[in-house]
């Protein structure tokens, strides 16, 4: 395989010279983009000293930092109920009786259609809760749903001898689940639980529509601050970085753990491929978004 | 059980208002995640770096995020548009990171040989990719981008409570005029179903139509 992609030829001199000139015209382009903007930025007064002076004070870096605890805290309660709910209503869906299976799947596909934050909103609203547990609750009843159909998928995606050798050596059905089917399909599901973790993740933001204290809470309190100016855009440049930075760690572990299983010699046989596979665009499928 | 009889009008606009900005948002993360699509297929190393930031930027960023920052940050600027349009942007914009990734995994499903074959044929890079590469992409990227439009449809509730005028933000109204809360989420549950369930459904046709045969 010498290029990275069929849909064209390797481009000659003159090509490559067009390419060139392309790319040079474009980052042009998007440099005086950012210029633009930096210069907005600068013409507006975003840099000046009153607006990013706050973030040296303490007590501002003590509010940003509970803020972020508050985001992790309502994360973590948010990612383990999720996935015990996941594992419950996938339990349920893979269930041999009726009743359990309809009412799982009832639940699944009822949770999966609605907006996460119609759930947020009729916990805080209408029972009353206090934030924290309003969002916990509609995060995990979200993300418990997706997760269990990720389970489902996996546990089915374990090959069929696999059951059928268990059950011909007289498991019970659950010593099945547990010691033969659970182990293998969870290497085939990480990356994708993984993935809906981060969903969660980005989603814990959206404590700050019930005024629950996280760290996008702590931002506002900051930027409509009178005594420091308004520092609006200083906060979202601090804010971002780290929400996108955390969102990012996860998102690549999630890639990583797929790569890693790809080659792993003890999942799979080792990797010698067919000739013919292999992707039309560089840089091959990328993780479930 | 009469809120929803007694506040017809007042549902009926929240409910349009959420059409209307899926059915905006849909088009601009359609078009855009097909410019973003193309500059990541680029021979043009700069464009590719560009699609390569926008999507990893936003497909990590939280949606409130973004609106945060476009509703209330954009205005420093003197940039003063309706906030209709402001929420549109933004649910548009983050969506059109997920409709990229989804075209891009929908060309990577057309083997490889099928591109070598019509190169060697001797079609060029147009030819390719309209004749061959396209056609048979947009068959396995239909439930993909079904359920990324799904998505966005319910991200959509967010711009509510940011008050554009949108289904989940009739809430307030009507806890105002002091009607039963359970009855009213029931209503906003079912109009956010009614949409969810339209698109599927246009999808599942689509599907049936265009879909590989598996």
């Amino acid at each position: 395989m010498t290029s990275a992609t069929a849909l064209y030829d390797l481009p000659g001199p003159r090509t490559r010279r067009r390419h060139l000139t392309y790319g040079v015209l474009s980052a042009v382009l998007i440099a005086a983009l950012c210029g633009r903007v930096l210069y907005l930025l600068i013409d507006t007064g975003q840099f000046t000293h009153a607006k990013w002076n706050p973030f040296a004070y303490e007590g501002i870096q003590e509010l940003l930092l509970r803020g972020l605890g508050n985001t992790l805290r309502a994360f973590a309660y948010a990612a383990v109920l999720s996935l015990a709910l996941g594992a419950v209503l996938a339990a349920g869906r893979l269930s041999d009786h009726r009743v359990p299976r309809w009412a799982a799947t009832a639940v699944v596909e009822f949770f999966r259609a609605m907006p996460v934050l119609v759930m947020i909103f009729f916990v805080f609203v209408a029972l009353k809760v206090q934030p924290l547990p309003a969002l916990v609750t509609g995060l995990t009843l979200y993300n418990g749903s997706v997760l269990a159909e990720v389970f489902r998928a996996g546990v089915n995606s374990v090959e069929r001898g696999q059951r059928e050798a268990a059950y011909s050596l007289g498991m019970r059905k659950t010593q099945v689940m547990t010691y033969v089917l659970a182990p293998q399909g969870v290497r085939a599901m990480l990356p994708a639980v993984i993935s809906q973790l981060v969903v969660a993740l980005k989603d814990t933001s959206l404590g700050f529509l019930i005024t629950y204290e996280e760290f996008l809470h702590a931002g506002k309190l900051i930027a409509s601050n009178l005594d420091y100016d308004l520092p609006f855009i200083p906060v979202v440049m601090v804010i971002s970085p780290i929400y996108i930075g955390m969102c990012m760690l996860l998102s690549w572990s999630a890639t990583w753990v797929a790569r890693r299983q790809r080659r792993s010699p003890r999942t799979e046989g080792p990797d010698t491929g067919p000739a013919a596979t292999g992707t039309l665009l560089p840089g091959g499928p990328s993780a479930p978004g | 059980m009469n809120v929803l009889t007694d506040n017809w009008s007042l549902y009926g606009r929240g409910f349009l208002g959420t059409v209307e900005l899926t059915v905006y948002a849909s088009l601009l993360a359609l078009v855009l995640g097909f410019v973003m699509a193309a500059f990541r297929a680029a021979p043009v190393g700069s464009l590719r770096a560009f699609g390569t930031v926008w999507v990893t930027v936003l497909r990590n960023t939280p949606l409130t995020l973004l609106f945060f920052a476009v509703l209330l940050g954009l205005p420093r600027f003197g940039v003063v548009l309706p906030f209709t349009l402001f929420a549109v942007l933004a649910l548009g914009c983050y969506t059109s990171a997920f409709v990229c990734e989804a075209l891009r995994a929908g060309i990577n499903t057309v083997p490889r040989g099928q591109g070598e074959a019509a190169r060697s044929l001797g079609m060029s890079f147009t030819q390719t990719l309209g004749a061959v590469v396209l056609p048979q992409a947009f068959r396995s990227v239909i439930p993909p981008i079904g359920s990324t439009l799904i998505a966005l449809a319910k991200n959509s509730a967010i711009a509510g409570a940011f008050s554009v005028t949108e289904l989940l933000g009739t809430y307030k109204t009507l806890n105002e005029l002091g009607y039963g809360i359970i009855w009213t989420f029931v209503w906003i549950a079912l109009g956010y179903l009614i949409i969810t369930l339209t698109i599927s459904a246009v999808f599942t046709v689509l599907e049936k139509r265009w879909g590989v045969a598996r």
